[in-house]
């Protein structure tokens, strides 16, 4: 699907033609899409079809077979190293499994990416900590160690630490994962008020398409390696394509298949064709 | 990398390992000035390295230094020369097996739990999550590591061979009877500071360099799994070894 050259002159990431294999398994066979600036953009689509992966290349974390990226103006595959992270810098990025620093307690993980880069004040470090900390609702556990967090209060920890330099892109991998439902509402409108105060722009990987219908400006729906579907959260969710109304309606027959590709299913569990 | 143990010759796959070892260590050197930012990080490493290995090193350079008294008083009773005793435990300590045994010891508790470590920070994506906030993990995480072992290592080899002298003296004097004033004389008059000691304190700081890189090396590309993580340990005291006997054989061969 290509998006039309009005929005692609303000895109903040732009993708064109990406093409990705890993191992055997293509991921990505010519997939285009563009991350307007300050909105709120969703992925989606089914397990295992590379969601993490498009993130990755988005984030020069991952080189694509070929394709290109523009992230801001900057085409990834010139930039070297330094100019890798310069970008980085100003990019905050959720991982889907947290990845917090175990060696580190939450305040000191949170507070990682200032000591890294700004020369501050200790008093101002541990303002704007708690203040993020407040913000997902843990500042009471700012001295516990990543060991003693559960799995959703590590998710909101990095995602303390994703924004703790305020960056100009959020990339969030799957926000939320093992939140309970009050946790999964301060989230949301955490990601909601972080776009719309700081004029960020954001990126969502999700399952969930409730949560995602209520923050997303725009949803793409990747599968099979390419996009399938694209648009607003209501437009998708009618289901007018065999892909949103599948994917959506959570049915298992259609064009996305539930299955990783397997040998027929018979012969694996060693019937041969012909014999009862 | 693969996960998979790539299957081919073992000569082939020893030259693979050391090339891929050659440009780690040309990596982590590019990264060195870097890490000097994180100075504190390396302090750290030093007093985690050596005070996790003291206590085995204390016991072992006791034990040997025990061993090395006895052995030697016997042998040089036959050619009535145990007056010898000191000069010839403090020359082998100092030039050899300090060195090499505390590198051994050392490969086997730090180096083990070192790529355990970064192993594990692979498997859980914390060195991607150090790249994403424009920390380069050679600087932050594998620099520091690396100058703690080479600043470590001579200090527990010097402790080795205290340890290990004062063993043979409690043999060869305080039990079977040598004179102390010779043991000390002799050893004293004999072993010479540049030539002996000095030689040991280059050699352990160029083993503590070998054992953290290959540490830190597994660690870094193991197979991002509990699997390739144990494998990875293994591997880290077998080709750390290997690699400490056989530039112990160069460097004596020819620099000393
Ligand atoms: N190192 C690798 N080698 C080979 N295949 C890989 C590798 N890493 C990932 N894959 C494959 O790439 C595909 C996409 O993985 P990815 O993690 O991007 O999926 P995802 O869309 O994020 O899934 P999920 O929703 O479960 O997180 C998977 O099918 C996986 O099997
Ligand atoms: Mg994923």
């Amino acid at each position: 699907m290509n998006a039309d050259s009005a929005s692609s002159t303000d895109a903040l990431v732009r993708i064109r033609g990406l093409r990705t294999r890993l191992g055997a398994k293509v991921i990505f066979d010519g997939v285009d899409l563009d991350i307007p600036r300050g909105r709120i953009t969703a992925i989606m689509g089914p397990s295992g079809t590379g969601k993490t992966t498009l993130l990755r290349h988005m984030t020069g974390q991952l080189v694509p077979d070929a394709g290109e990226i523009v992230v801001d103006g900057q085409n990834l595959a010139q930039l070297d190293r330094n100019g890798l992270f310069d970008l980085r810098e100003r990019i905050g990025y959720l991982f889907q499994n947290s990845a917090l620093l175990t060696d580190f307690s939450v305040f000191e993980n949170v507070a990682f990416p200032l000591r890294q880069h700004a020369r501050l004040p200790e008093e101002l470090i541990r303002n704007i900590v708690l203040l993020k900390l407040q913000a997902v609702g843990l500042r009471g556990a700012a001295d516990l160690m990543p060991a003693e967090l559960s799995g959703g209060m590590a998710r909101r920890v990095a995602l303390a630490r994703a924004i703790v330099r305020d960056p100009m892109l959020l990339i969030y991998d799957e926000p939320f994962v093992g939140l309970d439902p009050i946790a999964l509402n301060q989230v949301l409108k955490l990601i909601r008020v972080l776009n719309a105060t700081l004029g960020l722009t954001s990126i969502v990987v999700a399952h969930e398409l409730s949560a995602v219908s209520r923050v997303a400006d725009q949803i793409y729906l990747i599968a099979a390696g390419k996009i399938a579907a694209h648009g607003q959260p209501q437009e998708l969710v009618r289901g007018e394509t065999d892909w949103t109304r599948q994917f959506f309606g959570g049915e298992a027959d259609g064009p996305v298949p539930f299955h990783y590709p397997a040998r027929d299913y018979a012969a694996d569990l060693g019937f041969t064709k012909g014999r009862a | 990398m693969s996960d998979k143990p790539v299957r081919g010759s073992l000569i082939g796959d020893g030259l693979a390992q050391v090339g891929a070892l050659a440009l780690f260590l040309l990596q982590v050197l590019a990264a060195l000035p870097r890490s000097l930012r994180h100075f504190t990080e390396t302090i750290r490493q030093i007093f985690f390295v050596g005070a996790m290995s003291l206590i085995i090193i204390m016991t072992c350079g006791l034990f040997i230094g025990l061993v090395l008294g006895l052995q030697l008083y016997e042998v040089l009773s036959r050619f009535g020369s145990t007056a010898s005793v000191g000069t010839v435990v403090a020359i082998a300590l100092y030039r050899e097996l300090g060195p090499v045994v505390t590198a051994l010891l050392f490969a086997g508790r730090a180096g083990t739990s070192i790529t355990a470590e970064i192993g594990l920070m692979r498997a859980t994506d914390q060195l991607a999550a150090m790249e994403m906030m424009a920390v380069d993990p050679l600087a932050y995480v594998v620099a520091p590591r690396f100058l703690a072992g080479i600043i470590a290592m001579p200090l527990l080899a010097s402790i080795f061979n205290a340890l290990a002298i004062f063993g043979a003296h409690l043999v060869a004097v305080s039990w079977l009877g040598l004179d102390n004033g010779t043991f000390w004389s002799n050893m004293t008059g004999a072993v010479d500071v540049w030539t002996d000691v000095m030689n040991g304190v280059w050699k352990s700081a160029v083993f503590g360099g070998v054992v953290t890189l290959v540490a830190t090396f597994q660690g870094y590309s193991t197979a991002p799994t509990s699997e390739g993580v144990a494998y990875a340990t293994t591997r880290t005291v077998v080709y750390s070894s290997i690699l400490t006997l056989a530039i112990d054989f160069l460097m004596t061969a020819f620099l000393m």
